[in-house]
């Protein structure tokens, strides 16, 4: 077979078949067209100001790290102008996220940015290591969630940013998307596919690579030779999702264009009104699988620790209040929670998490800098 | 019987089912049989006489099959799905896209290189 060549250049050898437009280019044209739509993203969604202060969720896993070399990239290229920060979480898991956290470290000296590392640890005095040993697999996933989230907000409230960006691509949105709907979770549908979230006390958060396909982003990292780590979560496995996963790969597979459909369709559901709010009800369940919705429902603050809330303890003080009483599930449901209530008063000794101060300005650590 | 050597590499996390190595150098039949059978029929019996083999030159699929049966160490079904790589497995042959290749029916050629890279893996 002659080698075919680029539809873009039609002068350089084609490498690969982009999965949206089925178009095959070489591996130069690759590049520009990824990088800049990733642009015209942040153009057009009006991502970021002039001057911000922007943390990369970075887990050393394939898509943060190109995000983090696509953003460095971008901000150079096309003068953003903004401070760009690596935030890790240390979940505190042997084997999974300390080699994994290597890999951010190597990352800060290659892309020569600051790097902050929060772990569950000193924030919660609890890793996940030792919470899976007193809560067994079950519910690990609901722990670690909560806690992630609430430490996200923390260290980049530490690092004084305006603005948290993840490596979610298109087909974890679609994946999602897929997820409430199977789920029934109609409410949830459009603001699952927003691209950038904010709510009153939180720091924005968005998707650069809302539009990127996963396939695109692998290809990018080994075409660049990027570092990245590739090993699932030891205690990871969210059954419904990996299913959800598989089921999105097939349909992939059988017409590329799927991803994307299903992120618009996402995006063109409309609810009305009175559906929603009797989804509302529901939507009291904290545990989401999707980022963005929490905002909504978070009015209020938390009384131990300061987090945003919608009762009178957050999330992750109840989980740790179950925890640090031995009765690690029962902060998980409503009924598990009564019974704990009914089982005592708080002990005046409890753990807790430091007081939450919404960013204000100055960081509030010394960002580790290279050596 | 002439081969083929070639080599074959291992990304995001996939290594993890070939016994944690990264890279591979094998030497596969330049001929193979049809339906992939990478082990040697089994000899004629006087109830079961030799069928004759059709053959084909050793192409992608051959070898996805000639993986499975000698290199795979575990969960073959994270592998391989109707005789092909699961879905969110991407293919290089030679640093290209084995989309613009022909996929499986890549006639394979001495020194090639293909390279297998799971997306399946957390971002
Ligand atoms: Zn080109
Ligand atoms: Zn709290």
């Amino acid at each position: 077979m002659a080698p075919r060549t680029c539809a873009l250049c039609s002068t350089a050898k084609a490498m690969l078949k982009r999965p949206k437009t089925g178009q095959q280019i070489c591996r130069e044209c690759f590049f520009y067209v990824f990088e800049t739509e990733v642009h015209n993203t942040i153009t057009q969604s009006k991502l970021f100001r002039l001057g911000d202060r922007v943390a990369i969720g970075a887990s050393g896993g394939k898509d943060s790290t190109v995000l983090a070399y696509v953003m460095k990239t971008l901000n150079e290229r096309h003068n953003y102008g903004l401070d760009l920060f690596l935030l890790s979480i240390d979940e505190g898991i042997t084997g999974y996220r300390d080699d994994s956290l290597e890999t951010v470290k190597r990352n800060q000296q290659q892309y020569d940015m600051p790097l902050k590392i929060l772990s569950y640890d000193e924030l919660y005095g609890w890793t996940m290591d030792a919470i899976v040993e007193q809560v067994g697999r079950k519910n690990n996933c609901t722990f670690c969630g909560v806690f992630r989230r609430q430490a996200l907000d923390r260290g980049a409230a530490m690092l004084a940013v305006d603005h948290i960006v993840t490596g979610h691509n298109a087909d974890d949105i679609a994946e999602t998307v897929l997820m409430n709907i199977m789920r029934g979770d109609i409410a949830r549908l459009g603001r699952c596919t927003s691209i950038c979230t904010q709510g009153e006390d939180t720091i924005r958060r968005s998707k650069p690579f809302k539009y990127a396909y996963e396939k695109e982003i692998v290809m990018y990292a080994y075409f660049k030779k990027l570092d990245y780590f590739s090993t699932e979560c030891i205690y990871s496995p969210d059954a419904y999702r990996g299913h959800a996963r598989a089921f999105l790969k097939d349909l992939e597979a059988a017409r590329p264009s799927a991803i994307i459909d299903i992120i618009h369709s996402g995006e063109a559901f409309e609810v009305r009104e009175d559906v929603k709010a009797t989804q509302r009800v529901q939507r009291k369940d904290p545990f989401s699988l999707c980022w963005n919705d929490w905002f909504m429902c978070l009015s209020e603050t938390c009384q131990r620790c300061g987090y945003m809330s919608s009762n009178e303890l957050c999330k992750a003080c109840t989980l740790l209040e179950g925890l640090e009483r031995g009765m690690a599930n029962s902060g998980i449901t409503d009924r598990g929670r009564k019974k704990m209530e009914a089982d005592g008063p708080t002990p005046n000794n409890l753990r807790t998490i430091p007081f939450y101060n919404p960013p204000s300005g100055n960081p509030a650590v010394t960002i580790e800098t290279l050596a | 019987m002439s081969t083929i050597s070639l080599k074959i590499e291992f990304g995001g996390g996939l290594e993890l089912l070939f016994a944690n190595q990264r890279s591979y150098s094998l030497s596969i039949p330049a001929i193979v049989p049809t339906n992939n059978r990478t082990t040697p029929t089994p000899p004629p019996t006087p109830d079961q006489p030799q069928e004759p083999v059709e053959t084909k030159p050793a192409d992608v699929t051959y070898l996805i099959h000639h993986m499975r049966d000698h290199l795979l160490k575990e969960r073959e079904e994270l592998f391989i799905e109707d005789d092909t790589v699961r879905p969110g497995i991407l293919v290089l042959i030679n640093d290209v896209d084995w989309e613009l290749e022909g996929e499986g029916e890549y006639v394979l050629k001495d020194g090639d290189e293909v390279v297998f890279i799971s997306t399946l893996h957390g971002g």
